[in-house]
């Protein structure tokens, strides 16, 4: 009871990063299902629509600033695929990483152009970076609305996947383009659909993260951004459950470690985890067998 | 009889191979046309570019007068072309019944009737409607591919090796469907290495050799052929 009561604060930081973790890995996981892509630049997608929100704000109040960043971080996420990644299609696999790692330091270097290097105060979010206090654990309100959150929206993705008509084609675009295409399915416009699925994800965990640690870098996005994509390699990655667990398996672990005064090496558990699960098991939790496609 | 499909010197290259070297041929509408041939005679190619999955190098390929060449996939489809691929490609992951609504996906109407009438045609697959379809024989997968093809309603299907791979008695089942799916007024577009009950159940025969169209007729006639028994029905040259 003494143990749980000491490290109530941590768990409940663990699951709340966790799920912020859990938003970007998504689509990691997703934007690798279809496409068999890493997209390097999604964590910089993070990192501009934390800026976006920090002069969004400055010129108009929050409750406009708020659809204003989820509608340009999702403009930005389709730009990305259909500028760098759809002219790459039929190009090696390995032309198309390079791409994305070209849109990341893209991304990461303008971002340091318009903000100077300096870090930029993200504002704070009424009600959401509200201080409260629960269980006898003072938080931010991000805290406890960030795991409900995330389960609603990872459960109304899983509808969309499983229910919709769109969803049925991105499952089969997933398996094998080319009979897609004989359906009639129009990869191009399924390929852009999990961009901007996994964009706007995105946004919402930016929106959520940055509440919590206020300040937007440059280079803010590549830390979480890393850890969702652990996240999504150790829940088995193309697998969306897989992503959502891992994600709030390395968050609460993360913070655990904190709480038992090993702050130093939190990261390093994370990349350890990583280094694991490719040794013991690289299809992750949830991953199917490796098929290449055909 | 109006041309369905016509193709003119259509070439197809990969790289710096020539697969396809110029050939012309017919589909009549409401009829059974077969391309035979060997491995690497360009008889895939020739239906992957028809439905706009490679791009021809030249020639012309009109579907009810309108040009297919240069057209996507997509667009191609909904003028009322399917093509049911070589090795079925069903899609594993998804539910029999999935993957009849993905045959349809281009309609948005009711597809209660359509599920019926495949249903009807493949009992077999109405049973398995709610299994994954990568837990089918082969033989039912390459029902389920051909139905659906069908969900499509297309004006032409075009097959590519249907019997690959399948049981002798299963292929039976494979070229009585062709049969009964042509009756019921498709046309179709055959590609088969069993040049023996493609022949028999055709109307209409072309032969291909390295690229080119060597031989055409009717089916009945190549069938009797006895160059064509010699190079494809197993019959000993004299």
């Amino acid at each position: 009871m003494d143990w749980l009561s000491k490290n109530l604060p941590y768990l409940m930081a663990g699951i709340s990063v966790g799920g912020q973790y859990a938003l970007i890995a998504i689509g990691y996981t997703m934007v690798y299902g279809i496409l068999r892509l890493i997209n390097f630049a999604h964590g910089d997608i993070f990192m501009v629509a934390g800026l976006v929100m920090v002069y969004a704000s400055t010129v108009m109040p929050v409750y406009l600033a708020i659809p204003l960043v989820l509608v340009v971080t999702v403009v930005i996420g389709f730009l990305v695929e259909r500028v760098a990644y759809k002219p790459l299609r039929t190009a090696p696999r390995m032309s198309v990483m390079i791409s994305a790692i070209g849109v990341s330091y893209l991304l990461q270097n303008m971002a340091l152009y318009v903000t100077g290097g300096l870090a930029q105060q993200y504002p704070a979010l009424p009600w959401i970076s509200d201080t409260i206090t629960v269980f006898g654990v003072t938080t931010k309100r991000v805290t406890v609305i960030t795991p409900p959150l995330v389960i609603l929206l990872v459960a109304a993705l899983v509808m969309l996947i499983q229910k919709t008509k769109i969803g049925m084609a991105m499952r089969a675009a997933s398996k094998d383009f080319e009979t897609s295409q004989l359906m009639g399915i129009k990869i191009n416009s399924v390929i852009s659909m999990t961009f901007i699925i996994g964009s706007f994800l995105a946004a919402v965990g930016s929106l959520l993260f940055f509440s919590n640690y206020t300040g937007v870098t440059p280079t803010v996005g590549a830390m979480p951004g890393l850890k969702a994509f652990v996240a999504a390699v150790f829940g088995g990655i193309g697998s969306i459950p897989g992503a959502v667990i891992g994600a709030f398996i390395i968050g609460i672990s993360e913070n655990i470690i904190k709480g038992l005064g090993w702050t130093t090496f939190s990261d390093a558990f994370t990349f350890a985890l990583l280094i694991v699960v490719l040794i013991f098991k690289p299809t992750g939790l949830f991953g199917e067998a490796a098929n290449d496609k055909v | 009889m109006s041309n369905l499909l016509e193709v003119r010197d259509l070439t197809v290259s990969y790289g710096g191979i020539q697969a396809v070297r110029g050939i012309s041929f017919d589909v009549p509408e409401g009829q059974v046309v077969t391309l035979i041939g060997a491995n690497g005679a360009g008889k895939s190619s020739t239906l992957r570019s028809i439905v706009g999955l490679v791009k021809p190098s030249g020639g012309s390929i009109q579907f009810q007068r309108n040009e297919l060449k240069g057209s996507m996939t997509e667009n191609i489809v909904k003028k009322g072309i399917t093509l049911v691929p070589e090795g079925r490609r069903v899609f594993v992951n998804l539910t029999v019944q999935e993957n009849l609504r993905l045959g349809a996906y281009m309609r948005s109407d009711d597809l209660t009737e359509d599920l019926n009438w495949v249903y009807d045609l493949f009992p077999r697959l109405k049973e398995r409607s709610w299994q994954a379809a990568g837990t089918l024989s082969g033989g039912e997968q390459q029902m389920l591919a051909i139905a659906r093809a069908l969900m499509s309603r297309p004006k032409l299907i075009m097959m590519d090796e249907p019997s690959l791979g399948l049981a002798p008695i299963i292929v039976q089942g494979v070229f009585d469907i062709i049969r009964e799916i042509n009756r019921q007024g498709v046309t179709i577009l055959l590609v088969e290495q069993n040049a023996n009950m493609a022949l028999k159940a055709a109307d209409l025969g072309y032969v291909m050799e390295t690229g080119r169209i060597t031989m055409q007729g009717k089916g009945s006639e190549l069938a009797e052929n006895e160059e064509i028994k010699a190079a494809y029905l197993g019959k000993a040259r004299k």
